[in-house]
């Protein structure tokens, strides 16, 4: 290995961390399948330098079936109500509508979304928000938002009904939203 | 019309799979009489743009005491 291709190791390394944590939400288990990523890698030859595209191959080619294996092993290896979040029971987005079907809190604007981005605390929020959410949900939510993978695709890889999958997607959502309104808007800390 | 829990189910649902012509029908009918619902929608979008923003920006590692 020359030294050059030790600095773009360590700049890869630190976006695949994102990435893994995005979705693991755990340090010591999204370390566990970045160093497997880069290992792998390094075993193809590959050289860590070229940024976004050769990022782009190694989270789809590598990373990105690394994080379904462990998710795979978590389902098998917990029980449901292990991983939190049980089927649909409409309770905690029953609670969010009256009789008829309106909002109990009506959603207020957040202001433009462009400049939204640019803040550093919603963003933080938002991962803290993230890494609060019961794993089976959170796991089909980063698998479609961070991944982008298919709901059809996420369905095959977890072993999942289409239409579990949508109710899932929709709780992770509304637990997302409802995190972010509790803790962005009054500076507190995710519980 | 529909109400506001299904808009936000449809609303979820069009982050995902492309609606029918008779969903998004309905969910324009509500979204143009509904303020809150369409604070809603664009909360869902804003929150599918920060989350891949958050995945294509690097990590910090926490400090090691």
């Amino acid at each position: 290995m020359q030294q050059a291709n030790t600095d773009d190791l360590v700049e890869q390394r630190r976006y695949l961390m994102r990435y893994a944590l995005l979705h693991l939400r755990d340090r010591d288990r999204a370390e566990d399948v970045v160093q497997e990523t880069l290992a792998a890698a390094l075993e193809r030859g590959e050289s860590f330098a070229g940024g976004s595209s050769v990022r782009t191959w190694l989270t789809g080619g590598i990373l990105k079936h690394k994080i379904v294996d462990v998710f795979r092993a978590r389902r098998r290896e917990h029980t449901i109500s292990e991983l939190g979040d049980d089927e649909d029971d409409g309770r905690d987005s029953d609670a969010l509508f009256d009789a008829a079907g309106a909002w109990q809190t009506p959603p207020a604007s957040w202001g433009d979304p462009a400049k939204m981005l640019e803040q550093k605390r919603f963003m933080e929020t938002l991962e803290k928000c993230n890494g609060a959410l019961p794993e089976r949900l959170a796991q089909v939510f980063t698998l479609r938002e961070v991944t982008g993978l298919t709901t059809d695709e996420i369905c095959a890889e977890l072993g999942i009904t289409p239409n579990n999958c949508n109710v899932m997607l929709y709780r992770a959502r509304m637990g997302l939203r409802e995190c972010l309104e509790k803790n962005w808007m009054t500076g507190g800390r995710p519980s | 019309m529909i109400s506001c829990k299904e808009v936000s189910r449809l609303v979820s649902e069009s982050l995902d799979r492309p609606l029918t012509l008779r969903e998004r029908f309905w969910l324009r009918l509500h979204l143009w009489r509904c303020r809150s619902c369409g604070n809603f929608a664009e909360q869902m979008n804003a929150m599918r743009a920060a989350m891949r923003r958050l995945a294509r920006s690097p990590d910090d590692p926490p400090e090691r005491g």
